[in-house]
């Protein structure tokens, strides 16, 4: 993983930066800035902890308007900018850079505003995404993406990835659930998108601005959409004696026009290493377990449930237990939510991978991967929300072991070529950021990149915030514009303010 | 197309970019030298109904996309209203890129999303006649920047989409409606949130003032009072229940009527289109997109003589006057800017809409964005400019 020639002159200044990050700030401000050491380690690395680097400097401000100050001086001063929420990111789009400014949002923490009239919540960006929910479960609401770091990971980070969930396949992603948000640009200026209605009146920055990975701006405040929780939700545990025929059951379900809350599969490596870890009561002869979660009114529940269990065995299902109460559905929950810590027992090291492909290719894929997996002499685990196609093989390395990593890199490359190849992607909900970025020409052609490089441009012209990672090539921004427009400047002049 | 693109560069022409052309009269007149038709480039490339999964060419019509998908079962879950008839031109011309361009989201809104939510990818042709492509035909991807959202709502003033891969989902056995019979705009809402704010799953909410209502073509309405409609969509037996829910929550709010799946359909197909509002001739109308319990104030600051009706709760508001549009204009803005929220002069004439800032006015900082986008995607100015904003 080569990350960009770190600014040398920028490195021999770190003090002097430090001071005048420092100098921004009054004295009766809350705004800190971290320079020992010591204290800069906790920054190193997200949660692609692989790689590491340690930051020029991290600033934590309070505020958006010190967030604004902050990004105009790094404009000014063309210093680089990372942002960082929690720091969960699977695929290092929060690494620091030796030579860039992190920028932490922890002390964005505060709920703004609860609002069940309009049923959105108003939050600062730093705010985890599990405490929204929580913040709203004594009426009966919650926030639907539900990440699997959903309790350490901010609302603003999942912006940042469009993160997703087990639940998203029902209830959309990020983007789907995200009304508005305050986003600070480079230049220091403050931009409010969307609010508490829906959809924008001119282009959709707010679509643009979700999913970009800490390249567009720095986000300090995020209005979410909450949903009724649902009266009934139950889950089932489904056996399968091959993976094709839990292929075959994800496809019929969705083919009787089912959605699910939420369908999640596990290979027999999967299935073993969690039963062996929480005892979730999974069947240990299957080759193949699909999570088939259930919700809504109590009768459609009960309609729907036996509908797929009728569809489980005509496809040749083992086995089929339906959850018969709240403990139970958890627990059949539990396996699956603790896939990685379990498979993290199996082996010192793990890559965690995030391809999506059309759920028909399934069998294929996992035949594939399983070849890959004698080739490369390292083991993988599945674990597969089914429902929207979104794989994630845990590939099991040492890195003590020379070449190991390598190895594990190299395999995991070879998945997500593997996903580009059968019609799918590269990722389907952790990011691309440093981990996926070389392999952006598998998915994309110059052209295609280009353009997204063009939003870029017009963002940050500079690419001051976040270089390294997303493009594996970094372009220069060419003045394309007749009316090109220089910050100050009021474009738009002409038109009444109404 | 791309070569179209280099003709118009070379030439120094700009292009109206169009499908069928049935929404021509939305947006600004524009500063086009030439025309740009899409509508031979039709036809579906894949439909895999398992994997919920549709590409088809921008120029298709959404009526061919609709039967299609209904020989399986499925359906285009964001319901794009067909606008023709609003603009005095046909009902069914619309296709694929103009909804999509448009952003054209109907009552489904609330549920499933936006036009732009179920936009999987798609391939363009920019302003400097590059071919390119975005997204993929997988539902979870967040491979670079979601250029899809971006296009979804331009109205071709960034790049022409040449072929769009969408989501589409199963359409629901039955969709039946509460009638809910209340008087005033303030009732209405607090009916819409409540039923809103119950696990019912409502898939629509809207209210009919009686001057609406009236026109309608569903005889439950014809006596022409003011009723909010709440839309319940899925299988037999869950609708069932949740129909009996909601007529007990709802009790004591006003007189209570079922509406059958036939004529369910009929009333929110005319929602849907606002089909309110076509027969009356070039009449103004205003699309409003507000907080939802803010929908009340809104209309409470509109003139006794305009007609309005709700829809998304009541955060969609549309709204027909037949006073002076530019200052109409600035009572809505100044109404939405009081509580966060668009207006977009949907209808008017030519003349009008060269003056009156179709689209909301962007902040300043917004503004910017704005501008750059469209000069790094189009700097000559080639695919409709001036069609959004003045000069863009």
């Amino acid at each position: 993983m080569r990350m960009p020639e770190p600014d040398a002159a920028v490195i021999a200044r770190k003090d002097e930066i430090a001071q005048a990050l420092s100098d921004l700030f009054r004295a009766d401000e809350k705004a800190a800035v971290i320079t020992d050491p010591v204290q800069l380690r906790a920054f190193e690395c997200d949660g692609l902890s692989a790689y590491r680097m340690r930051p020029l400097c991290v600033v934590l401000p309070e505020t958006t308007e010190q967030v604004a100050r902050v990004l105009r001086h790094c404009h000014e001063h063309k210093i680089k900018v990372v942002a960082r929420g929690s720091g969960t990111s699977l695929s290092g789009g929060a690494l620091p850079l030796a030579d860039a400014v992190v920028v932490g949002l922890s002390k964005f923490s505060r709920i703004l505003d609860i609002d069940y009239a309009n049923r959105v919540v108003v939050a600062q960006s730093g705010v985890t995404n599990l405490s929204i929910s929580e913040a709203v479960a004594g009426e009966g609401f919650y926030y639907a993406p539900d990440p699997s770091s959903q309790i350490a990971c901010s609302i603003g980070g999942n912006v940042a990835e469009n993160s997703g969930g087990v639940h998203c396949l029902k209830y959309g992603l990020t983007t789907n659930n995200v009304l508005g948000v305050e986003l600070v640009t480079i230049d220091g200026e403050i931009v409010r998108l969307g609010g508490r209605h829906l959809d924008a009146g001119g282009y959709d920055l707010l679509g643009l601005i979700t999913g970009s990975e800490g390249l567009l701006g720095i986000v300090t405040e995020v209005t979410v959409r909450i949903l009724r929780r649902p009266e009934v939700a139950e889950a089932a545990l489904i056996g399968f004696p091959t993976a094709e025929s839990a292929g075959a059951c994800v496809a019929a379900i969705i083919g009787a026009g089912i959605i699910p809350a939420g369908m999640e599969m596990m290979d027999r490596p999967a299935i073993h290493a969690t039963e062996a870890f929480v005892h979730a009561g999974y069947p240990l002869d299957a080759e193949a377990l699909l999570i088939v979660e259930l919700d809504g009114p109590a009768v459609e529940v009960a309609y729907l449930r036996e509908r797929v269990a009728e569809i489980a065995r005509s496809v040749g299902a083992n086995s089929v237990q339906t959850s018969t109460s709240e403990a139970e559905r958890l627990r059949f929950w539990a396996g699956r939510k603790a896939a990685f810590p379990a498979v993290g027992r199996l082996a010192p090291d793990y890559f965690c991978m995030d391809g999506t492909i059309p759920r028909a290719k399934l069998p294929f894929v996992l035949t594939r991967m399983s070849e890959m997996s004698a080739h490369y002499g390292l083991g993988v685990a599945n674990v597969f929300h089914a429902g929207d196609g979104n794989l994630h093989p845990l590939i099991m390395y040492d890195v003590n072991k020379p070449g190991d990593l390598e190895k594990a890199e190299e395999f995991g490359a070879d998945i997500l070529r593997l996903c580009v190849e059968v019609g799918g992607v590269l990722t389907g909900e952790h990011g691309v950021g440093v981990e996926k970025r070389d392999l952006m020409g598998e998915m994309f052609t110059e052209t295609d990149l280009d353009q997204q490089q063009r939003v870029k441009c017009a963002f940050d012209p500079d690419s001051l915030l976040n270089p390294g990672k997303v493009f594996p090539t970094l372009h220069r921004c060419v003045e394309q514009g007749r009316t090109h427009v220089h910050h100050g400047e009021l474009p738009f002049a002409h038109l009444p303010r109404l | 197309m791309v070569a179209a693109v280099r003709w118009a560069i070379a030439e120094r022409q700009a292009f109206a970019v169009s499908g069928s052309g049935s929404k021509l009269g939305w947006g600004r007149p524009g500063e086009q030298t030439a025309s740009l038709s899409l509508s031979a480039l039709d036809g579906i490339d894949l439909y895999e109904p398992e994997e919920l999964v549709l590409s088809a060419r921008a120029g298709t019509k959404i009526a061919e996309l609709e039967q299609r998908l209904a020989q399986h079962g499925q359906q285009l879950a964001f319901e794009p209203p067909d606008l023709g008839p609003l603009f005095g031109g046909a009902a069914g011309a619309g296709t694929l890129g103009g909804a999509i361009g448009c952003n054209l989201s109907g009552p489904r809104r609330i549920a499933a999303g936006a036009a732009r939510d179920h936009v999987l990818g798609f391939s363009g042709v920019n302003g400097l006649a590059e071919p390119f492509k975005a997204g993929g035909r997988v539902v979870k991807n967040v491979t670079g920047f979601d250029l899809s959202k971006l296009l979804s709502g331009s109205f071709g003033t960034l790049a022409v989409m040449t072929q769009i891969t969408l989501k589409v989902l199963p359409a629901p056995e039955e969709a039946q409606s509460i009638l809910v019979f209340a008087a005033a705009a303030n009732a209405a809402i607090e009916i819409m949130g409540a039923a809103l704010r119950s696990p019912h799953e409502l898939s629509g909410a809207a209210y009919l003032p009686a001057r609406a209502a009236v026109r309608s073509r569903v005889a439950a309405l014809a006596h022409g009072r003011s009723v909010v409609v709440l839309r319940l969509e899925g299988a037999a037996p869950s609708v069932a229940a949740r129909r009996a829910a909601l007529q007990d929550l709802l009790r004591g709010h006003g007189d209570i009527a079922e509406l059958a799946t036939p004529d369910s359909r009929v009333l929110w197909r005319e929602i849907r289109d606002v089909t309110p509002f076509i027969s009356d001739g070039m009449r103004a109308v205003w699309q409003v997109s507000v907080p939802p319990a803010a929908g009340a104030t809104i209309v409470a600051l509109a003139s006794a003589d305009d007609d309005v009706f709700f829809d998304w709760g009541g955060g969609r508001i549309w709204l027909a006057s037949e006073h002076d549009v530019a200052t109409t204009t600035i009572r809505i803005r100044a109404a939405v800017a009081a509580v966060g929220g668009h207006a977009t002069l949907v209808r008017a004439t030519d003349a009008v809409r060269r003056t009156v800032p179709v689209f909301q006015p962007p902040s300043r900082a917004e503004a910017v964005l704005i501008a750059r986008l469209k000069d790094n995607f189009d700097p000559h100015r080639i695919l409709n400019p001036g069609r959004m904003y003045e000069g863009l």
